[in-house]
C-alpha cells in the first residue's frame, strides 16, 4: 500500500466517524428500552426480550447494597453501577438469538436477552 | 476470599502485561525504575479517586460519564504510545549509542519515559479502579474488611505481579538488535487495541453508532472472557465479536503509527559516493 492510499483510508475512517456522530440522534429516538433491576444478586426480570434489528437501551437499577458491574461479553459492554443508582447502556441492533449478561463482580448474577 | 483473589488477579494481570512491556521497552535506560514506579503510584492514586467519584462520574454526560472518561483516557494512552514509537524511530539509534556512552542518556531517555509512565498510570488506573470498587463493595456488605478478603486480594496481587515479571523476563531474552523492532510492533498493536476499546465505550454510550454491527464472531474458537482471550485483548486488542468501526479504527491506528514512524524516522546514513 502506498502512503497516499494509507492516508486516504485513515481520512475515510475519520469521515465515517463524523457521519456516525451526526446520525446518532436520529436513531436513539426509536431505540427499544429495556428496564431491569438487580436485587439480592438476581436480575429482575431474569429474561428480557427485544425485536431484532433495533437499537436497544438497557436501564439497569442496582438495588443491592453493593456495587455491580453490568457486563456482557456477547454484547460487548461493561458498566459500573453503584448501589442504589441506575446505569444506561446502548446496544447496537442485533440478529435474533439469545445473549447473556452478568454482574462481573458477582458472576452468579446472570441474565439473558432474547432477540426475535 | 476466592472472588477477591480472582478479581484482583484478573485486573493486576491485565495491567501487569502493559507494565511488563514498558519495563522491557525501557530496559537499560537510566532512571526507568523511578518513572515506572511513579506511573504505578499515580495509577493507584487515580484508581482510588475514580472509585471514590464513580457515582458523580457516572451521572455526567447524561449517564455516560464513565464511557466518555474511559474513551478519553484510552485515547490519551494511544497518543502517548504513538508518540513513544515515533520518538524512538527518530532517536532510537542515537539513544542506543548514548546508552553505551552513558552521559546524556538520562536526559534523552526521560522524554520518552514520561510518555510510557503515563501509559502505565492509565493502565493501573483503569484496572485498579475496578479492584477498589469491588473490594470496597465487599467490605461494605460485610460491615468491614475481612482477613479472607485481604488475603485473597494479596494473593491475587502477587500472582498478577508474577505475570508482569514473566512478561518482562520473556521480552528481555530477545537479542538487543531485534528488541527495538519487537517492542515497536508490540506497542503499535497495544495502541491499536486500546483505540478499538475506546470505540467500544463510545458505542456503548451511543456517541458513535456508525458501523456498529458485529463483523465476525470467533468466540467459539477463543472467548474473550477466557484468560488467553483476556491476555490477547490487552496485548493486541483481540475482540471475539468486533464491530465494523472497531476494525476501521484498529487498522487506521496501526497504519497511522507506521506512516508517522516512517516519516519521522532518522535519515539513513549516506554513503560517500566514489565516482
Amino acid at each position: 500500500m502506498s502512503e497516499h492510499k494509507i492516508i486516504s483510508v485513515g481520512l475515510a475512517a475519520l469521515f465515517a466517524a463524523l457521519l456516525g456522530m451526526a446520525a446518532h440522534d436520529a436513531r436513539a429516538d426509536d431505540a427499544v428500552s429495556i428496564s431491569l433491576t438487580i436485587k439480592n444478586h438476581l436480575f429482575d426480570p431474569a429474561e428480557t426480550h427485544a425485536p431484532a434489528n433495533k437499537q436497544i437501551v438497557f436501564h439497569v437499577k442496582n438495588l443491592n447494597d453493593i456495587v455491580s458491574e453490568f457486563e456482557s461479553s456477547d454484547l460487548h459492554f461493561e458498566k459500573i453501577v453503584p448501589a442504589g443508582s441506575e446505569g444506561v447502556v446502548y446496544v447496537h441492533p442485533l440478529k435474533p438469538g439469545r445473549y447473556s449478561y452478568y454482574d462481573d463482580f458477582h458472576h452468579a448474577t446472570q441474565g439473558y436477552l432474547v432477540v426475535q | 476470599m476466592l472472588a477477591a483473589l480472582l478479581i484482583v488477579f484478573r485486573e493486576v494481570f491485565e495491567a501487569g502485561l502493559i507494565v511488563g512491556i514498558v519495563m522491557a521497552v525501557t530496559a537499560g535506560v537510566v532512571g526507568r525504575g523511578l518513572w515506572v514506579a511513579g506511573g504505578v503510584a499515580a495509577g493507584v492514586l487515580g484508581a482510588c479517586l475514580v472509585a471514590l467519584f464513580t457515582s458523580g462520574l457516572s451521572s455526567l454526560f447524561g449517564g455516560s460519564g464513565q464511557e466518555v472518561f474511559n474513551a478519553g483516557i484510552l485515547g490519551f494512552a494511544v497518543i502517548m504510545l504513538t508518540w513513544h514509537n515515533v520518538w524512538m524511530a527518530r532517536h532510537g539509534r542515537e539513544l542506543a549509542a548514548e546508552l553505551q556512552a552513558a552521559g546524556e542518556a538520562v536526559v534523552a531517555g526521560s522524554k520518552s519515559l514520561a510518555a510510557l509512565a503515563i501509559v502505565v498510570a492509565i493502565a493501573v488506573l483503569r484496572e485498579g479502579s475496578e479492584v477498589v470498587l469491588f473490594l470496597y463493595g465487599v467490605a461494605a456488605a460485610q460491615g468491614g474488611a475481612s482477613w479472607g478478603m485481604v488475603g485473597g486480594g494479596f494473593v491475587g496481587l502477587i500472582l498478577g505481579s508474577l505475570v508482569c515479571l514473566a512478561t518482562y523476563l520473556g521480552l528481555i531474552t530477545i537479542p538487543t538488535r531485534y528488541l527495538f523492532g519487537v517492542t515497536s510492533t508490540l506497542i503499535a498493536f497495544l495502541a491499536a487495541g486500546l483505540a478499538a476499546q475506546a470505540i467500544a465505550f463510545l458505542q456503548q454510550a451511543n456517541i458513535l453508532t456508525a458501523y456498529d454491527g458485529t463483523v465476525w464472531d470467533t468466540s467459539w474458537i477463543l472467548s474473550e472472557s477466557s484468560y488467553l482471550g483476556r491476555a490477547l485483548h490487552t496485548l493486541i486488542g483481540y475482540v471475539d465479536q468486533p464491530t465494523g468501526m472497531q476494525l476501521i479504527v484498529y487498522v487506521a491506528t496501526l497504519v497511522t503509527i507506521g506512516v508517522l514512524m516512517k516519516i519521522f524516522s532518522a535519515p539513513a546514513v549516506r554513503q560517500p559516493r566514489t565516482a
